[in-house]
């Protein structure tokens, strides 16, 4: 199925079967009901944010005040974007450049709750934006990220949910001319949690670097389905997501749509994945996939591997008397350092560190 | 003094048609300041019992016996082989993608010695390894092994070996894929070694132009599994006019 006759096959006021070519890889069983009409679902605006700063607001205003600035076919957007009574809206304004990241959080939260942020970087603002979750949580939400001409914003989504934690969620972000979009996709923790990170053009000139990290342990289902679609000319994406996984049932889907069509000419775009299976058990699904349709562009590429640890790697370090367990950690650090060591916040990059360290001991590897 | 005793030593791995024997019973003593080449033709089952030793999971010992001053090595794992005074300079390295040279280099450093080297003085002996080795200090932030050329991959086995000092170093094939100025380059960093420690070397190698600049002790002729003559420095000169032929097809 191409990429796009699936935005044309609407699902959004359908409830999924799991026949559907997007949810065939998710356990609908899973979802918390949040896939469903019958769900009682509440309105949250989930994210909590403390302190201040310079340059920006964050604000809740009532959901009409703030209407959605894409479109989105996906069954849940749809939900969240009917149920919401309020809106988190962020906003960078002109020309500022935001020293500290801004941390929006949650934490804990109720069963079945909708949620919809709006982030807008004015015109030739640089800022960084976390949000970061924890705890329990059964969630939907939208986050829609509006880069306005010239903005740079570095953007952090961590998912450190507890086991239980089910969380459904689309980060759209919109690049407007010769905007630069770095965003970092975390996700350690959740019983399912699955995402969409996507990215579109509103410009020429608009550049998008998409990270990902994800480490899935025993009974975790993580899932990221990107979507970067080249709907303008002289854009430039690049994907990179990195997994582990490891333990019974542990499972991750990626899939990496990119669009490039007939009006993005001198579109440059690379996508890879690359998962790490580190025991029995696990499995990984990766599925990256390019539609072009116009061959005036700079480059097209995309990579995909899934392996098993390397055990040639571990006798190497071994006999250098480092033992086996120090030998396993210094490897899977090494998988992931190549996009870690892009993540722009040094604060994340040592936490994620320490926490891909606490899942190797706590899976005993 | 240090003693590495291998007695008997039958290796095997296992193969489509059942276990393959390989080493069929090898006798030899390495003790510590002694350099012994062992040499062979290509399948004569040299650089398995370089990498038996060393505790590759891929090989089987079937027989014998492997003991470092009396310890048996046999039943270490394979970082224990190490941190008992072991060390194995491969013929490939392997690519360890991620993990930087320094990052590495200072762990094993750290394995093998018990305590981490105080930084100060790791970094001065770090520079100076690598100077006389004529290793760029920019390696130090690359990945282990990762896009490095053949000469680079035996630079930095011997630039470990320095930095490690073990007991025992077993050298496999540290020559091939060299060029003559690598060549030098690597055979003075192993005699830098020799000189200043007392470590006992094997050296394997199927050439004889290594030993014109690494001065062996002892020569032993490996073929078909196991060792068929031994000899002084002579045997190498004798190797180089006449070839394995005598040994292989006898």
């Amino acid at each position: 199925m191409t990429i796009n006759s699936n935005i044309l096959e609407r699902h959004d006021f359908l409830e999924p079967t799991g026949r559907e070519e997007k949810w065939r890889f998710t356990p609908l069983k899973r979802l918390g009901g949040l896939h469903l009409k019958a769900t009682e679902v509440r309105s949250n605006t989930s994210t909590v944010f403390e302190g201040v700063g310079q340059g920006f607001a964050v604000k809740v205003v009532p959901a009409d005040s703030a209407p959605p600035r894409s479109y989105s076919d996906d069954v849940i957007v749809t939900r969240v974007r009917e149920s919401v009574k309020e809106c988190t809206v962020v906003e960078i304004d002109r020309d500022f450049e935001v020293k500290e990241p801004i941390m929006l959080s949650r934490k804990n939260l109720g069963s079945a709750e909708l949620s919809r942020t709006m982030i807008i970087a004015g015109s030739h603002s640089k800022s960084t934006i976390i949000v970061e979750s924890f705890g329990s949580a059964i969630l939907g939400e939208e986050i829609e990220i509006v880069l306005e001409p010239g903005a740079k914003l570095d953007f952090i989504s961590l998912q450190e949910w507890e086991n239980d934690a089910i969380h459904l969620g689309r980060h759209h972000a919109m690049l407007g001319k010769d905007s630069e979009f770095n965003s970092t996709t975390i996700t350690v923790g959740g019983s399912l949690v699955r995402l969409l990170p996507s990215v579109e053009y509103t410009g020429p000139g608009g550049s998008a670097n998409l990270l990902g990290i994800y480490f899935a342990t025993s009974g975790q289902h993580l899932e990221h389905r990107v979507f970067v679609d080249h709907n303008v000319g002289h854009a430039k994406s690049r994907v990179n997501y990195k997994g582990a996984l490891a333990g019974e049932d542990a499972r991750t889907v990626w899939f990496g749509d990119v669009y490039i069509r007939k009006e993005a000419e001198g579109t440059d775009t690379y996508e890879m994945n690359r998962n790490l299976l580190l025991t029995d058990g696990a499995r990984a699904d990766s599925v990256p996939n390019l539609e072009i349709e116009t061959g005036e562009i700079v480059g097209a590429g995309h990579a995909s591997t899934t392996g098993r640890f390397d055990e040639e790697h571990l006798f190497y370090l071994m006999s250098r008397g480092i033992a086996e367990s120090d030998a396993r950690r210094l490897v899977i650090r090494g998988f992931f350092a190549e996009v870690i060591n892009e993540i722009p916040v040094e604060l994340i990059r040592d936490r994620l560190m320490k926490r891909i360290d606490d899942e190797l001991v706590r899976v005993g590897r | 003094m240090t003693k590495l005793v291998i007695k008997d030593l039958k290796v095997g791995v296992q193969t489509d048609a059942g276990m393959t024997e390989i080493l069929k019973g090898v006798d030899l003593t390495v003790n510590s300041g002694e350099t012994h080449a062992i040499m062979g033709p290509n399948g004569s089952g040299k650089s398995t019992l370089a990498y038996s030793i060393a505790g590759h999971p891929k090989y089987t010992i079937l027989g014998g016996s492997v003991t470092l001053d009396g310890a048996d090595i046999l039943e270490m794992s394979v970082d224990e082989r190490a941190r008992a005074g072991l060390f194995l300079a491969m013929q490939y390295p392997v690519e360890v993608p991620g993990v930087s040279v320094a990052n590495f280099l200072r762990t094993a450093a750290t394995a093998i010695r018990g305590e981490a080297p105080k930084l100060r003085e790791w970094v001065g002996e770090m520079k100076s390894a690598m100077s006389s080795l004529n290793i760029d200090p920019v390696f130090g932030e690359r990945s282990v092994n990762e896009g490095f050329s053949g000469g680079e991959k035996k630079r930095h086995e011997i630039l470990q070996l320095e930095l490690l000092r073990p007991k025992v170093a077993i050298l496999d094939e540290t020559d091939s894929g060299l060029d003559i100025d690598a060549l030098r380059i690597v055979s003075e960093g192993v005699n830098r070694v020799r000189q200043s420690s007392d470590v006992g070397v094997l050296l394997i190698t199927h050439y004889t132009r290594i030993l014109k600049y690494i001065k062996p002790d002892f020569v032993h002729v490996f073929a078909k599994g196991r060792i068929v003559e031994e000899g002084g420095s002579e045997l190498a000169e004798k190797l180089e006019e006449k070839g394995y032929a005598d040994y292989v097809n006898a």
